[in-house]
């Protein structure tokens, strides 16, 4: 049985939403347990799997008996694990807090939008887990459609046009990859990952190699959101229901930068990337830019939820900023950001996710004495305020710390003032909102009296509560995860 | 200049559809009509499959079904690699297809949605109509 | 935005254009492509399959997780198409509706509730024209021989050029020409939107349940040699016949596919009128 666990991982989700569209149809309230069952199942799954990558080392799953090359591989070491526990779990907790808002916006449908959502969260699964480039392709389509599909349902003003202006970047940035992958094959005449890291060092100095490794990045980045390609961000997550972005934002511009760094370390190798390419310079450069303007933008931003999205660019040009550094220090803040960002962005979203459904307005102004009303969500607030400015012991810091030694290390000096920019920045942008919410009165001006107490509901505040736990238990924790899992995987690609 | 006539007559079906897919890329990007921008989107797609689909031919080979297959004399022939042309990039495209078709399905929703609302599909009159609301 | 357009275009296209000279040259039998993989697959491929069709070969069996995924796409883009257009809201103003046998013209406010044999009736709209006898009976006469043609090229589709996307593509035109032909309702009447529904989810089932039963004999996911404990079919022909079982989930699903994205964006997501 351990040994299908690369399979069983992607496949119960699937099961689960094949099973919940039958069930749409047959008996409806059977739709949400099948959803949570299926994520749950997943969840379990991940954390066996987790154990059994960090004991015994790289795990590889050939689906359909046919060894690679001839068929497709299933590959999960020690980063593939973490990523795949991490989207389970943001996954498993976002259907358990939905619950409530989903069945109040979206009451007839709510059952074809477990559907995609399960196809959503099965797509990042199968992403993370293969070893095939174009298998790759066709799972990041799958995750796009249900994106786009998610994204769309929200306040028909505005959602499905900035909707429709995501699937045209999105296709062409996925074509890009398409691309590449296409460029690589005329090359070396072979899919797998590893195999085509194998026949790299013949072809390597060939232009065609070359512009598929451009290619491929800028498809990549257009996914992820990496100035000036981000574009689509900010409209796509503010229109979007706070149950689609909340599960969209944190998961999967992290994923495309999974992908980011696999294509780097496991398919063209360090040496090609940073040898060969040599434009590390201009994409720390670039990150840099994207830093400082997803942190100004999202200043002069008057609504909290285009803050959140502006602040997602702004941490985005950490991890490219971190990969692209050359050094070991940069890469494992990279992949330490790509857990801590998640988890932050998520709690982010899950607080905004309260105040939309206890107050349904979102603008910043409208927040006025809100700590009265809402006080563990504020506190939930202020706690992942404090890790995105980076204070010890939450996990920000640390992230933020092996990018700054990084970049001190590389010598990249304008990444390491972007990055100090930005925390100031940051704590600009909390300290203005915990001021709205605690200093100023409510709207009719009775500042004696206590504003009644309006908090969001049990089922959304347990999972604040036990993000924020956990915000803290990888701060404190991050030592071990680094030293056990993120170092043997970056020992393992630099051989 | 003659080895650039050379490679583009060697190579001369890349060259087409590269410069299809930068047509459709700028219909996608320079367009005002949405359902222009779809029809970009489509071209841009198709020329890559087409791109994809012309790497796996040989020369003097004929399609990937093995000639006198259906029956039991086929197992006992021995199959020339070079008599038929590359089945994999037919596989891929076969799903690069169907992807494009679902995309383009979604699309075509989000635009009925929009055009539900707004009575409009050019994208400046769109913006315009948005800022207004 | 044109000039940057412009701009985006060339510079794309230039560095497109710049990395073909490394390529090898159109058709050529030495090129990686040629030698690496593709060798094996037509050679080894009937031997190991069992299915002369080498592209339906590595489809469905040796990148067979690629194809459920793509199945999972369309799947994806039905449900979406669901989603975002479903609505139930009625229009409050009525039709007018014909009385074929009389001809009589009536103003009906709800055709469900107001009539008692609604076959008798024809919707009348802007694109109503008297006399459509020839395309009704062409249509009538034409519609199974397309359904048959259909299975065909599914159940052939390891022989000669088809498989299950071909086959359910060709299935749902032959449902979206009786929508085209007779009218939405009708065809709606004969498929209901639920009887849709549980298809498309039948047709994947059958894909990722046949690779689950494989898991559960022995082997890896989707590996049909394994099927051997449950069919009677001797080891040569049991991966075709796993292949078949794929196929025809695939079938399934894209035909119900199709049907929903037409109905769907055809009326708009009411179900109540269409082209």
């Amino acid at each position: 049985m351990s040994a299908h666990y690369p399979a069983l991982i992607i496949l119960i989700p699937l099961l689960a939403a094949f099973l919940n569209t039958a069930f749409v149809w047959l008996d409806k309230r059977l739709c949400y347990p099948t959803t949570v069952l299926g994520l749950g199942g997943s969840v379990y799954f991940c954390i066996r799997l987790l154990l059994k990558v960090v004991g015994n080392g790289t795990m590889a799953y050939h689906v359909g008996g046919w060894a690679p090359p001839m068929g497709i591989e299933l590959r999960v070491d020690n980063l593939s694990a973490l990523v795949l526990l991490l989207v389970s779990v943001i996954a498993f907790m976002n259907i358990i807090a939905s619950r409530k808002s989903i069945n109040e916006e979206l009451t007839f449908k709510s059952g074809a939008f477990y559907t995609i959502y399960l196809l959503f969260v099965t797509g990042l699964l199968g992403v993370v887990a293969t070893a095939d480039l174009f298998n790759l392709y066709v799972l990041l389509e799958i995750t796009s459609l249900s994106a786009y599909a998610l994204l769309a349902m929200g306040n028909q003003d505005r959602a499905p046009l900035a909707s429709l202006n995501y699937i045209f970047l999105g296709v062409v940035g996925a074509s890009f990859y398409l691309l590449g992958v296409g460029y690589l094959y005329i090359m070396t005449g072979t899919l797998n990952m590893a195999d085509v890291n194998s026949l790299l060092p013949g072809i390597a100095g060939s232009s065609a190699v070359m512009v598929a490794f451009v290619f491929c990045l800028v498809g990549i980045w257009i996914k992820m959101g990496l100035f000036p390609l981000h574009t689509w961000l900010p409209n796509a997550y503010s229109y979007a229901p706070v149950s689609s972005s909340r599960v969209i934002a944190p998961l999967m511009t992290k994923v495309m930068v999974y992908v980011m760094i696999r294509m780097m370390i496991s398919v063209f190798g360090l040496d090609f990337v940073f040898e060969q390419i040599s434009l590390e310079g201009w994409v720390v450069a670039l990150a840099s830019v994207a830093i400082i303007s997803g942190a100004v933008m999202a200043l002069a931003q008057k609504d909290l939820k285009k803050m959140l999205a502006y602040i997602i660019v702004c941490e985005i040009g950490y991890m490219v900023g971190g990969a692209w550094l050359g050094n070991s220090q940069g890469m494992t803040g990279a992949i330490l950001h790509i857990v801590n960002d998640a988890i932050m962005t998520f709690a982010l979203f899950l607080v905004l996710g309260n105040i939309v459904f206890t107050r349904k307005k979102t603008a910043i102004k409208d927040l006025r004495g809100i700590f009265s009303s809402m006080p563990w969500t504020m506190a939930g607030f202020i706690l992942v305020g404090i890790s995105i400015i980076g204070v010890p012991p939450t996990c920000g810091f640390f992230s933020k710390w092996y990018l700054l030694l990084g970049g001190i290390e590389a010598g990249a000096s304008f990444f390491v003032f972007a990055l100090v920019l930005s925390s100031l920045i940051s704590a600009v942008l909390v300290f203005r909102v915990v001021e709205t919410a605690f200093f100023s009165p409510e709207d009719g001006g009775h500042e004696h009296e206590k504003a009644a107490l309006n908090e969001a509901p049990v089922s959304m505040l347990v999972p604040l509560g036990l993000t924020g736990v956990a915000i803290i238990a990888v701060g404190i924790w991050s030592g071990y995860i680094v030293q056990h899992i993120i170092l043997p995987f970056i020992q393992q690609g630099i051989s | 200049m003659p080895d650039l006539l050379t490679e583009i007559v060697n190579k001369y079906n890349y060259w087409l559809y590269i410069i299809l897919m930068m047509i459709g890329l700028y219909a996608m990007i320079a367009k005002n009509n949405l359902i222009k921008k779809l029809v970009g989107m489509n071209i841009f797609q198709t020329a890559i499959i087409l791109f994809f689909i012309s790497m796996g031919y040989k020369d003097n080979a004929t399609i990937p079904i093995i000639m006198g297959g259906h029956g039991g004399e086929a197992a006992h022939k021995t199959i020339e690699a070079s008599q038929y042309i590359n089945p994999l990039p037919h596989v891929l495209m076969l799903t690069a297809i169907v992807v494009s078709v679902a995309t383009l399905g979604v699309a075509l929703a989000l635009i009925i949605l929009i055009y539900q609302r707004y009575q409009t599909l050019e994208e400046d009159e769109l913006r315009m109509r948005v800022k207004q609301k | 935005m044109k000039q940057l357009g412009l701009i985006i275009v060339i510079i794309c296209g230039g560095l497109l254009l710049y990395a073909t000279q490394d390529f090898p040259a159109w058709g050529d039998p030495t090129a990686p492509v040629h030698t690496h993989l593709s060798p094996h697959f037509i050679t080894e491929g009937l031997h190991e399959t069992g299915a002369p069709n080498l592209v339906t070969a590595v489809l469905a069996d040796y990148r067979g997780y690629d194809t459920m995924f793509e199945t999972v796409v369309v799947f994806c883009a039905g449900i979406a198409c669901i989603l975002l257009l479903r609505t139930f809201v009625q229009r409050t103003r009525g039709r007018e509706y014909r009385h074929t046998p009389t001809g009589v013209v009536l103003h009906i406010q709800d055709p469900d509730k107001d009539l008692n044999n609604p076959r008798e009736f024809e919707l009348i709209d802007n694109m109503w024209v008297p006399h459509d006898l020839i395309i009704k009976t062409v249509s009538r006469m034409l519609i199974p021989f397309i359904q048959i043609f259909a299975l065909y090229v599914v159940a052939h589709g390891d022989f000669s050029p088809g498989g299950g996307f071909q086959g359910g593509v060709i299935f749902g035109a032959s449902l979206i020409l009786l929508a085209l032909s007779f009218d939405l309702r009708s065809s709606l009447r004969r498929i209901s939107e639920k009887m849709l529904g549980i298809l498309s989810a039948l047709g994947v089932i059958i894909y990722s349940g046949i690779g689950i039963a494989c898991m559960l004999l022995g082997g890896n996911f989707l590996d049909y040699g394994r099927l051997t404990a449950i069919l009677p079919v001797d080891p040569d022909h049991i991966r075709a016949m796993g292949m078949l079982g794929v196929e025809i989930g695939v079938g399934f699903a894209v035909m119900a596919v199709m049907v929903i994205i037409y109905t769907n964006i055809a009326s708009q997501g009411r179900h109540q009128q269409g082209l």
